[in-house]
């Protein structure tokens, strides 16, 4: 089964519930299967099934409340530069896996998956462009705003 | 560390920046130990979150039922194919059936044609043609009263060019019936009349003027009657002493 692994992995973090995260990813093939004649050939087919995945989510009774915590205004907001500071540097001290895995716990939805897509399938921004439906542009600015995000998270914690 | 070259650093460690920026960014790095510290920790950060997130494995029962639903996919695509196939070999029997009964139909109508055809030629080379020698109609009629089970009514052929000569009784199968004989310029033309329900209903309502053998012929049921005209006239002439008796048994 391609991208079985990958696929399921996504989805509980999506719904931070392992059977939840089975039906969605049972969904998600069975949508898949019966859609495949929709899915043209010679585009990208792990940007197709994601994102299958993902809107399928999204209509889920789990899926409209993660979203409906969505700024509608996020992606205008002011761009703030990679930081200087050293977060990382401290994390990777005395960081614990667990510490990040709570943190982006805790990012809001659309931070979380587009860290996803970019960091662990390293999907290109085309490809995330493609999964999650939003244009180039809004990829970069959530991406980046997503670190940001996931940083000041982890700053709190090793301040705590 | 640069302002301009910190914040394509991301961009840069994401593949993302365009390839002579690439270049430029990797030149920098080379030169400014902050920014090269930045992209370290943002190496590390990266295969932290990398290490991090992957964190949950599917259940070896979740992946077998899944294995198991997809696999039932072709078996389904099996099952509707071997449907379709299904669907038209059992079309492909019915519509072997329909022709077979069809072919039945024609076999038996061209069987009574023939026998029709027999009865017109066994008569006209007989001796005594007709039982009934007469061109007047009311004489014919009456004379099949008690002789055949039915009745039924000749056609008025004044002004017309055809002649009855007279009639017989005759028999189709061993149902009784009436032969006519008349004549249209010397062509003799047998009408037969029988009760339609002594004759196979493979014939149908209505046939049309046609041709059986060397003859021209038609036949058609009216009023629980059938008839048959068959001869060696023109197929007009046929339609136009068929027409005439179909008008005679509406009147």
């Amino acid at each position: 089964m391609p991208l079985f692994d990958q696929l399921f992995n996504f989805a509980h973090w999506l719904t931070q519930n392992r059977s939840e995260a089975e039906d969605l990813v049972q969904e998600t093939y069975i949508k898949a299967l019966k859609g495949f004649s929709s899915f043209q050939p010679g585009t990208n087919f792990r940007a197709w099934i994601y994102r299958i995945l993902r809107n399928t989510f999204l209509t889920s009774r789990a899926g409209l409340k993660a979203s409906a915590t969505v700024q509608l205004d996020e992606e205008d907001a002011q761009e703030i530069p990679a930081s200087s500071g050293t977060p990382e540097s401290i994390f990777l001290d005395r960081a614990q896996e667990q510490m990040l895995q709570s943190a982006l716990e805790e990012l809001p939805l659309r931070f979380r998956e587009i860290l996803l897509l970019c960091e662990l399938e390293e999907m290109s921004y085309q490809e995330i462009s493609e999964a999650l439906s939003i244009p180039m542009g809004t990829v970069m600015s959530r991406l980046s705003r997503a670190r940001k995000a996931l940083r000041e998270t982890l700053q709190r914690k090793l301040g705590s | 560390m640069s302002d301009d070259y910190t914040a394509k650093l991301t961009t840069y460690l994401d593949g993302e920046l365009p390839a002579a920026e690439m270049k430029a960014v990797d030149a920098h790095l080379r030169n400014c130990p902050s920014c090269a510290a930045d992209l370290l920790g943002q190496v590390q950060m990266k295969r932290a979150l990398q290490s991090a997130s992957r964190r949950y494995a599917p259940s070896p029962e979740f992946r077998a039922r899944i294995q198991r639903q997809i696999a039932s996919q072709p078996r389904a695509y099996i099952f509707r194919l071997w449907l379709t196939a299904a669907s038209v070999l059992a079309l492909m029997f019915l519509a072997f059936l329909a022709a077979t009964y069809l072919g039945r139909r024609t076999l038996e109508r061209e069987h009574a044609f023939t026998e029709i055809a027999d009865l017109h030629v066994a008569t006209l080379a007989s001796a005594s043609r007709v039982d009934v020698i007469s061109a007047d109609r009311h004489t014919v009629k009456p004379w099949f009263q008690g002789k055949i089970p039915f009745s039924f009514n000749l056609p008025e052929l004044q002004g017309s060019d055809f002649a009855l000569i007279g009639g017989r009784v005759t028999y189709l199968g061993q149902a009784p019936g009436a032969h006519l004989i008349y004549e249209v310029r010397k062509h003799q033309i047998s009408v037969f009349i029988f009760q339609d329900r002594d004759v196979n209903a493979s014939l149908g309502s209505n046939l049309g003027v046609h041709r059986h053998r060397s003859f021209e012929v038609d036949s058609w049921s009216q009023n629980g009657l059938r008839y048959f005209l068959i001869g060696d006239a023109n197929s007009e002439d046929i339609r136009a002493l068929a027409l005439r008796f179909k008008a005679a048994d509406r009147g």
